[in-house]
């Protein structure tokens, strides 16, 4: 790859990533100069389920950097997988503060009761729990102080996409479209993980060609 | 007894036909005439001081109506396509006159009435509406229950070519959507079927040409578009709760103190919203109209019957 092309990579992948945000904000300022015209008859609502919805997408987007290296055989990329899941982390707080300020209007009650008895809520948060270790592990720092560590509480990756899933999943009263097409998404980047580790092949008889 | 006169003039005699695009369109108007002119008055049972309308574009736009899709904003996308003239209802079980009907004969003579209705969903939003409606009572008696009847089932238009929610292999609904009330319930004075809403007929996403109003009853129970009656003896099975009986029942009554795994039923968000106003309040028992419902379900435990 072109050094002009490298140096252009990782900014422009950032850009990409952060169009949705670029479009909400455009939503956002149509609500605020009239109510209910950018974010729909339930404002507090649709701005949830967008940044919901968003933050699945870049979650899997994260998730399918590594895979996406190998098989593309794009090296720079395994420079921005850091990016991506910071940009997938941004979406998630946003997604919990809509939910936490703007919706449940900081009623400790309602959370808590919320947090208890709402499956797809105690799912959510669980993933949102794991998603914070990563982020605040995220830097060079922590990454030499943690040592093998690290990889390790990295690896929980693989919890907090399912949990994501879940959360809509339990979510929904019908139509599972969307929670299938993700489902499917992250089961691709597992079956090439378990591929490329060799999970997948068959063992090759001996003397076979 | 003057209103129902007045009311029973029938568009041929007063008004030449072709003014009117079809009678329905006559039912509507006529009943938002009679309100407004303030002859009816409007019946605002059970509304508080802080209760407000709901804006029409809001009541009209933001349904849940999975027929045509699941997200809210697809019933108004979608629900143009459908046809609802003629409209044809089957009244069959339990009743001395069944068989098959025309709309226009099952509500010609009845009169619609603006009644002004809290409507609490079971995804813990409301609105106050106020439809067009006939007493619900009106339209059964038509048909002349007999004795051994004690429930109604209503069944939802299929028809996937003009629904594209009932093609979805993604819903796990069995269609028809399928409703039911026990009859005391249904001939309760409040139990209405819309044909309208704000004066004006009532829109296909609204579930046209009419819709049940249960007003102290989760929404799902106001089953749209309807194209079946029948008149039976063993509690109908609803769609809700044949797909997941852990959450929903067959009463669903408005109801805090029962909590559902998927919202909180304690409080609810009163549409209109803003971004940085919820206007959550408390919910009330039946919906606010306890007064009027309560004793319907005396003696029986509402956290089984739920």
């Amino acid at each position: 790859m072109p050094i002009v092309a490298r140096n252009v990579f990782k900014p422009a992948l950032g850009f990409v990533l952060s169009l949705p945000l670029l479009w909400l904000a455009y939503l956002i300022y149509l609500e605020l100069i009239s109510p209910t015209s950018g974010l729909g008859p339930d404002p507090a609502e649709g701005l949830l389920h967008f940044l919901g919805e968003w933050s699945l997408i870049m979650l899997l987007i994260a998730f399918s950097v590594t895979p996406l290296r190998r098989r593309l055989r794009l090296l720079i990329l395994g420079r921005c997988r850091r990016m991506a899941g910071l940009f997938a982390f941004t979406y998630v707080v946003m997604h919990l503060v809509t939910y936490m300020v703007l919706y449940v209007e900081l009623s400790w009650a309602l959370l808590l009761e919320d947090f208890y008895e709402r499956t797809y809520i105690t799912a959510g948060m669980a993933s949102f729990l794991i998603l914070l270790m990563m982020a605040l592990t995220s830097t060079r720092g922590w990454q030499l102080r943690l040592g093998r560590y690290w990889r390790r509480l990295h690896t929980l990756i693989f919890a907090a996409v399912p949990l994501a899933l879940l959360h809509l999943l339990w979510l929904r009263k019908d139509g599972y479209l969307d929670t299938t097409l993700y489902a499917l998404w992250f089961a691709i980047m597992v079956l090439e993980r378990l591929q490329a580790k060799g999970y997948l092949s068959r063992a090759t008889p001996p003397g076979a060609a | 007894m003057l209103i129902k006169k007045s009311t029973r003039i029938s568009s041929t005699e007063i008004t030449p036909e072709s003014v009117y695009r079809s009678r329905r369109d006559f039912i509507g108007k006529s009943a938002a005439l009679i309100a407004g002119a303030g002859l009816l008055g409007r019946a605002n049972a059970g509304l508080q001081p802080d209760d407000e309308l709901t804006p029409e574009e809001i009541v009209t736009q933001y349904n849940n109506f999975y027929e045509f899709g699941t997200d809210k904003g697809d019933p108004v996308k979608h629900a143009g396509a459908l046809t609802t003239d003629p409209w044809t209802v089957t009244v069959s079980g339990a009743a001395n006159k069944t068989g098959e009907f025309a709309y226009e004969e099952v509500v010609k003579g009845l009169v619609a009435e603006e009644r002004v209705y809290r409507f609490r969903c079971v995804e813990a939003w409301s609105m106050v509406v106020p439809w067009l409606g006939i007493p619900l009572v009106d339209i059964l008696k038509q048909f002349e229950p007999t004795g051994s009847a004690k429930y109604v089932e209503f069944k939802t238009l299929y028809r996937p070519e003009e629904m594209p929610g009932q093609n979805s292999f993604f819903s796990s609904i069995d269609w028809p959507y399928t409703e039911g009330l026990r009859l005391d319930e249904a001939y309760h004075p409040l139990t209405i079927m819309a044909v309208g809403l704000y004066g004006k007929t009532l829109p296909n996403q609204n579930g046209a040409p009419w819709r049940l109003v249960v007003p102290w009853k989760y929404g799902f129970k106001s089953i749209k578009s309807i194209v079946s009656i029948r008149f039976t003896e063993q509690e109908p099975l609803n769609t809700w709760q044949q797909l997941q009986p852990s959450e929903y029942g067959f009463y669903a009554n408005v109801n805090p103190a029962v909590a559902h795994p998927r919202w909180s039923q304690a409080s609810e968000r009163r549409l209109p919203s803003s971004l940085f106003n919820q206007n959550r309040r408390p919910t009330l028992p039946f919906n606010g109209y306890a007064d009027e419902v309560a004793s319907l379900y005396a003696g029986m435990d509402l956290s089984k019957f739920y």
